[in-house]
């Protein structure tokens, strides 16, 4: 059984269906929305959506990690990471079954 | 940001009225939100890609008492990063 996956077409055909926007420009609005999305982001600020949950910016620090391969170790730079974390809405209905 | 900042910004960029900034935000945000519901996966180009994964029970602990305690089975979206999104959290020069 093949688990269907959500991408910006599918979003974009939503968009057309419910709203009425033409096809190119649901398409461009599907877009924008993540543009915007990831320019909060990139700015370092947190994303906070309510019913679908938070995407937050960390900044993790420089560690000493080891290479699994050959055993080395290395120093990992300082890097920072987005992580989400889906709202409580979202995990007790995927869990509801 | 939350959502009612998300309905500014794209009305804003778009130049459409708050209303259909509105009411696109909340169409896609339900349809997203529905298809984790149902352990769906999400992918965004350029964005990133959201994966339900599941996990069996397992005996964890209360970290405050020290009590063992039985975890039920559940799943749980995962979010992962796309390669672009990652490449410029890294580098907020470009």
């Amino acid at each position: 059984m093949k688990r269907s996956n959500l991408t910006r077409k599918e979003l974009a055909q939503l968009i057309n269906e419910k709203i009425g926007f033409s096809q190119r420009s649901a398409g461009e609005l599907v877009d924008t929305v993540f543009d915007v999305l990831k320019k909060t982001l990139l700015k370092g600020d947190s994303i906070k959506l309510v019913q679908f949950g938070t995407f937050t910016v960390r900044n993790k620090s420089s560690r000493v990690g080891r290479n699994p391969r050959t055993g080395e170790t290395m120093e990992i730079s300082k890097r920072n990471m987005v992580s989400f974390r889906p709202s409580k809405v979202v995990r007790e209905r995927l869990n509801s079954e | 940001m939350n959502k009612s900042e998300l309905i500014e910004a794209l009305a804003e960029e778009l130049k459409v009225p708050l209303r259909d900034a509105s009411s696109a935000a909340t169409t896609i945000l339900d349809a997203m939100a529905d298809a984790l519901a149902n352990g769906e996966s999400i992918e965004i180009r350029g964005f990133g890609s959201f994966v339900v994964k599941e996990y069996g029970s397992y005996y964890g602990r209360n970290p405050k008492t020290g009590e063992k305690i039985k975890v039920k089975p559940k799943k749980l979206p995962f979010f992962k990063v796309g390669k672009e999104l990652k490449e410029q959290v890294n580098n907020p020069a470009k």
